[in-house]
């Protein structure tokens, strides 16, 4: 019986109501008395030296408040970058600065050059056309591996090259990889690119920046899915706000996938004019804005080897890839190809020897940083090729070979540095024949055929690690933070309840599924409970959401606090029933003494904590309010296997997308309907990459892509209905939930599902020579596979 | 500068606009209905859809001065008085057809249009319609499933919650 309440139940989202009747409260929708406007004049050259900027008639334009240029910004901190990568040498990354306005240079399409504020933003767009800049173009970096060549043009000048780092994980293994490699019974080589994708959440990105005189206080409203890591790299790094002075508010935020984790150059830009104009400052990114300064996501360009033994086990898997940073580093970027990337190598399968290599290289192009699944997609996609592409070399059924080679007995320590807790690699795969019908296929397969169709069938598994992260863990990896997070649990004196919580929701439906666990815990009704999150002066402390982590993270930290909630709730409820404390039962929102029909209610708890007449003083404070931080000792694991079937029209190249079957181990599952919709929204975005999406920027270093006319997002009719199934449940060990997080899997486990589909298509069509197409699977791109 | 006025949501609203000002920064900025709102500056996702005159327009698309004198619906308009909601954003709501909510004005909008003209769309027809409106959360599966099932059609065999 599905349950209708509290853990496990697929609770309807009560965001909706405010969403659907148009009262959301995105950041676009907040406007401040007073306000200006500004607008960014951007660069559209991917490189050059700016040698002048004449402001002197956009001055006096109508409407102007004021312009900015870099040197309004000399002397301010750089955008920083949270993470530092030591390469296979030992040495630290190459770690440009990051102005809030290009100083000297303008280093891609995009870089924003001046800031025109206005009374209002026509006003401050006619401005910026009036601004007068000189630029002397210099030649632009964009292919990786040209860019990392001797003589490149350098992106930065002050650095040696182009190489960001050159990473190698786990260099100790190197030797015995390079020997396993050369002594297999089999080796399976595939060079692929995964490809440069946007974000493009449909809310572009908003920055409100307001300052109080009579406190010296800040603002920022942002567009953001961490308000306080935007305080914290804003305050201390780039502005130099003490916390206590700097307030920043993500409201309803319409979506994120990962470009919203970074603190941007205009969250800066608005929070330090607003003081400087003495107004509070909107800027509202348009889509074609948000092409060319959202960070992007993937990027890779990998050569992977799969080495195997006489028998068909995997010996050892050798990757190399450049990786590319695009300008400038973003928050996270250099964490994406390195430790969310090589840690996943091993995939669901036992190879005992692993070795990654990444060259993250600078260019001039936006910067690249975490998109929905931020380098677990990447190494998905390369293993579950390589494996496909080998059982197709060896003449050996795909599925069989992954499940020879899966991993069975947990806990299991990879090569690669982590150790996966729990999972059952075979369960989710037979879940996956059974939903995806497999054994029909053949005959579908001849129905296609039938009205001259080819048919291909893709299978794949993923494994991903989410719940980032334990602190002095990542401490060691280079994370310039730790990966805690925190919640306060706020219980009324009539008992209702708010939870402050530092996670944020932008889609996730959190203000629904945190209540469902306290209502859970404390046996009331969830309308009793709301969540406030995304405003750092309501919430104790967060690290925000990205990664799948905020059920795992922030919500262990939420239990957590309850856990402190009842103990003291029972403490008041043993005076109040004059029992022992051991005594006290707590269930269906009734304090009781075992084994007696005495009981009071939870209402009657939390009045006397607030109201304390008859009340144990002398061991007990008043109120009831308890805060926890969270910090996980491991990562979680979710794992899954996905089945793609496609139709490919063999005249057109056209690709369609026929069946779509998902099994995942979330672990335990707080609303399966929230996590069902989540799985649906990643396979949606990961068809789009599979099939559609590209971003892409011509040698001269401008971006073909900037708008939705170039860059194609998946609309209704290229998606099917899909089968998705979660009944697989192995929970995580190590956190109390035993959760392990849903939001990225889709994205993660579909593209390499479409394309083995597409190979496979093609493959029984007849064209045996077709072993590998890049993403995304264009009708141009399959019909000169077929054609070539 | 000209004045305009309109029915908005059956109430009659007049401002002052400049000749380039959009029907959607009208509806946003001066009259503060922030519901519909604005995803992209090449007229391609949808998220700015009302119905002008009971068709479903883009308000992007189209100036303030042009709807003057015209019947303007939002999504502001859509729920009862007492704030129930109608059966089209009941059944969004039902079958989890949103996840941000951005672009979810914009989906209810079109869709109403849709079942207005076709009240019982195959999934086809659905997808097609929905060819101008882009949401990037919800990969459309629910979105599809709850416009059938506002049109009184059985959903319960599409596959999961
Ligand atoms: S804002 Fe109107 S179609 Fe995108
Ligand atoms: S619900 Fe977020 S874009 Fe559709």
């Amino acid at each position: 019986m599905p349950k209708d309440s509290g853990i496990g139940a697929s609770s309807k989202r009560r965001e909706d109501v405010r969403f659907l009747t148009g009262n959301g409260n995105y950041t676009d929708d907040i406007n401040i008395y007073g306000q200006t406007h500004v607008y960014f004049l951007r660069s559209d050259v991917a490189h050059g030296r700016i040698k002048n900027i004449d402001t002197s008639a956009a001055e006096a334009m109508p409407g102007v408040v004021r312009i900015f240029t870099g040197a309004d910004f000399e002397g301010i901190g750089s955008i920083p970058c949270g993470w530092q990568i030591t390469d296979r040498h030992g040495q630290p990354m190459q770690e440009p600065a990051h102005p809030v306005l290009a100083i000297g240079k303008v280093r891609h399409v995009g870089d924003p050059i001046a800031a025109v504020v206005a009374e209002s933003l026509a006003e401050a767009r006619d401005a910026a056309e009036a601004l007068n800049v000189d630029i002397e173009e210099l030649p632009a970096v964009v292919d990786m591996k040209a860019a990392v060549k001797d003589g490149a043009t350098k992106v930065h000048d002050d650095l040696t090259s182009n190489l960001c780092y050159d990473w190698g994980f786990v260099e100790d293994n190197k030797g015995a990889v390079d020997e396993a490699i050369k002594s297999a019974a089999h080796v399976t080589t595939l060079e692929l690119v995964n490809n440069r994708l946007v974000a493009n959440p449909m809310e572009p990105r908003v920055a409100v920046g307001d300052y109080n005189r009579s406190n010296d206080e800040h603002t920022l409203y942002t567009t953001s899915q961490n308000p306080h890591v935007i305080r914290l790299l804003m305050g201390a790094f780039v502005l130099g706000i003490p916390e206590h002075k700097l307030r920043v508010v993500a409201p309803d935020v319409g979506g994120g996938f990962g470009t919203k984790i970074f603190h941007y150059a205009e969250e800066a830009f608005c929070t330090f004019a607003a003081k400087a104009v003495n107004r509070p400052v909107k800027w509202t990114a348009s889509r074609s804005e948000a092409f060319m300064s959202d960070a992007h996501g993937r990027d890779h360009v990998t050569k992977i080897e799969l080495a195997l033994d006489a028998d068909n086990n995997f010996t050892a898997v050798r990757t190399e890839t450049y990786a590319n940073m695009g300008a400038y580093l973003s928050t996270f970027a250099p964490s994406v190809p390195t430790w969310l990337h090589g840690t996943l190598m091993a995939g669901n399968y036992k190879t005992p020897l692993v070795y990654v290599n990444v060259k993250a290289v600078f260019t001039n192009t936006v910067p690249v940083d975490a998109y929905r699944g931020a380098g677990r997609p990447e190494a998905t996609y390369q293993l579950e090729r390589v494996i496909d592409k080998a059982a197709r070399e060896l003449g050996v059924d795909p599925i069989k070979l992954r499940r020879q080679n899966f991993i069975t007995e947990f806990p299991y320590a990879t090569p690669v540095a982590v150790e996966y807790d729990t999972g059952d690699y075979p369960a989710t795969m037979d879940k996956l024949e059974e939903i995806a019908d497999l054994s029909g296929f053949e005959a579908r397969r001849k129905a296609s055929e039938a009205k001259g169709k080819l048919r291909g069938l893709g299978v794949n598994c993923y494994i991903e690690a989410c719940g980032i992260a334990p602190s002095n863990l990542v401490g060691q990896l280079g994370a310039r933070a730790g990966l805690y997070d925190a919640a306060t649990v706020r219980v009324n004196a009539t008992g209702s309840i708010s939870v402050m919580v530092g996670a944020h929701s932008h889609g996730q439906g959190h203000e629904t599924a945190f209540p469902q666990v306290v209502a859970e815990m404390l046996g009331i009704d969830e309308s009793m409970i709301d969540i406030v999150h995304g405003d750092s002066s309501k919430i104790p402390f967060g690290m925000g959401t990205y990664g799948s982590r905020s059920i795992a993270v922030c919500g262990s930290a939420m239990v957590r606090a309850t856990e402190k909630i009842i103990n003291k709730a029972k403490k008041i409820a043993s005076h109040l029933l004059e029992a022992s404390e051991a005594d006290i039962e707590l269930k269906n929102g009734q304090f009781t003494v075992a084994g007696t029909d005495k009981s009071v209610a939870w209402g009657d708890v939390t009045l006397a904590a607030y109201v304390p007449h008859n009340y144990p003083l002398e061991d007990i404070e008043p109120g009831l309010e308890e805060t926890a931080f969270y910090d996980p000792s491991n990562f979680t694991y979710p794992s899954g296997a996905y089945a793609c079937e496609v139709e490919v029209d063999p005249d057109t190249g056209k690709v369609t997308i026929e069946r779509f079957s998902a099994a995942d181990d979330f672990g335990n599952v707080i609303n399966p309907m929230i996590v069902t919709g989540q799985v649906h929204g990643g396979i949606g975005q990961g068809i789009g990459q599979a099939l559609l999406e590209n971003c892409s920027y011509d040698e001269n270093g401008q971006l073909l892509s900037a708008s939705y006319m170039d860059y194609a997002m998946p609309r209704a009719s290229d998606v099917p209905f899909f089968t998705v199934d979660h009944s697989c449940q192995t929970p995580c060990t190590h956190n109390p939930l035993g959760v392990k997080g849903c939001g990225e899997a889709g994205a993660i486990g579909s593209p390499p599902a479409v394309v083995n589909a597409v190979v496979d298509a093609l493959q029984s069509g007849g064209h045996k020579n077709v072993t590998h197409i890049d993403m995304p699977c264009s009708p141009s791109r399959v019909w000169a596979a077929m054609n070539g | 500068m000209a004045k305009v006025s309109m029915t908005v949501n059956g109430k009659t609203v007049s401002g002052e606009v400049e000749g380039r000002t959009l029907l959607v920064d009208f509806l946003r900025s001066d009259l503060r209905l922030t519901g519909t709102h604005v995803g992209c500056d090449t007229s391609q996702c949808g998220a700015c859809t009302v119905h002008v005159d009971g068709i479903a327009v883009k308000s992007c698309t189209m100036l303030a001065a042009e709807a003057d004198g015209a019947h303007v619906a939002t999504i502001e308009g859509q729920a009862a008085a007492d704030g129930t909601l109608n059966a089209l954003q009941q059944a969004f709501q039902d079958h989890h057809g949103l996840q941000c909510g951005f672009c979810t004005p914009g989906m209810v909008m079109a869709a109403a249009d849709l079942l207005k003209n076709n009240p019982k769309p195959s999934e086809a027809e659905v997808r097609h319609h929905l060819e101008g409106n882009i949401c990037r959360c919800t990969g459309y599966h629910n979105i599809v499933k709850a416009i059938m099932a506002a049109s009184g059609q059985d959903v319960s065999q599409i596959a999961a919650e």
